[in-house]
């Protein structure tokens, strides 16, 4: 089989939705929906994130997301930026469902502005409550294989423990604990936040994570577009250098060439 | 407080006058906001979209109304 043939049958499955690319992408901080929807093609991703916001009622005739990708084609995964305590979450996201009509979407519940890192204890009691009314709550969380478990038992369908903290580029800080999540998971693990260019995505599809999530390392790259190309191709590298298992590390070299007929 | 004709209302953190007796449907289209492109909470409770036609505007409602807009 060759490795395009091995890449299209590689599929996932989050709550019963099968998914060909491990890409999923952000759709903030671009300079123009345009951009935005020319590096969403490129990256090849079938599911992006988004924002539930007020809409301008002094400019409602502005253009919409929705004009430039179409949530018929990209699974929109609605997610809580920017949401500080559980209600805040649940009360988006019911909103989310309402604008979108269905249950897959990403909780997030930040702990604080400087390192947006995670709340656990307020996202441990969003997911139970988001479960209990029927959502299907892909969970942003730490690098923690501990909290990962309690999300899991509490009904998160895929845990997304960061790499490093959101909009931050510093790539993947703690590879021991993601490896760590994806062995105890039985749920999809992917990688949220953190990436900052193609070796960190390959760097977590290569631990084993099911996917990778990433916005700003796209749209803040000089040319988006091409830096969308550059995550497609290293998370399927990432993908199929852990499929087909790394060879062992030495301490010293280990000559390719056979030593016997050396002249 | 409202006169005859209007009703006022409170949409996403404005102060807004809007006319006596519309659906919520209504109401959106008052505004210039097509129903099927956004969610609807009014005071604090969401409105499904298939009943935003026969719910009626009352005055000093607050409404959060909203939309998918780019993000991580």
């Amino acid at each position: 089989m060759t490795a395009q043939q091995d890449i299209r049958a590689d599929t996932w499955a989050v709550a019963g939705r099968t998914f060909a690319s491990r890409l999923i992408v952000g759709t903030g901080k671009y300079k123009s929906l345009e951009e935005n929807a020319a590096a969403v093609g490129a990256s090849g991703a079938e599911i992006v994130t988004v924002a539930v916001r007020r809409v301008n009622i002094s400019d409602p005739k502005q253009p919409m997301l929705t004009d430039y990708i179409d949530p018929k084609k990209v699974t929109y995964l609605p997610n809580t930026a920017g949401c500080f305590t559980a209600e805040d979450a649940i009360r988006t996201l019911r909103l989310a469902r309402e604008a979108g009509g269905w249950n897959l979407v990403k909780l997030e519940v930040l702990g604080e502005a400087k390192t947006l890192y995670p709340d656990m204890r307020e996202t441990l009691r969003a997911t139970e409550t988001l479960v209990k009314e029927g959502f299907e709550p892909m969970v942003y969380c730490v690098d923690d294989p501990i909290a990962a478990k309690q999300l899991e038992e509490a009904g998160a369908v895929a845990i997304m423990p960061l790499g490093a903290p959101i909009g931050s580029g510093l790539g993947i800080q703690n590879r021991v604990t993601i490896r760590l999540i994806v062995e105890g998971a039985n749920v999809p693990v992917l990688v949220d936040a953190g990436v900052g260019t193609a070796s960190d995505a390959a760097q977590a599809m290569e631990l084993g994570c099911d996917g990778v999530l990433m916005n700003t390392a796209i749209a803040e790259a000089k040319d988006p577009v091409l830096m969308a190309r550059a995550m497609k191709a290293a998370v399927e590298a990432g993908r199929l250098a852990y499929l087909a298992g790394r060879m062992q590390k030495r301490r010293y070299a280990d000559p390719s060439s056979p030593l016997a007929g050396l002249i | 407080m409202a006169t005859n004709n209007t009703l006022q209302i409170r949409v996403n953190g404005e102060q807004r006058d809007v006319t006596d007796g519309l659906s919520i449907s209504e109401m959106l289209g008052e505004i210039g906001l097509d129903p099927r492109k956004v969610a609807v909470e009014r005071n604090l409770e969401i409105v499904p979209r298939s009943t935003l036609g026969q719910v009626c505007v009352e005055d000093g409602d607050t409404y959060e109304i909203v939309h998918f807009v780019g993000g991580g």
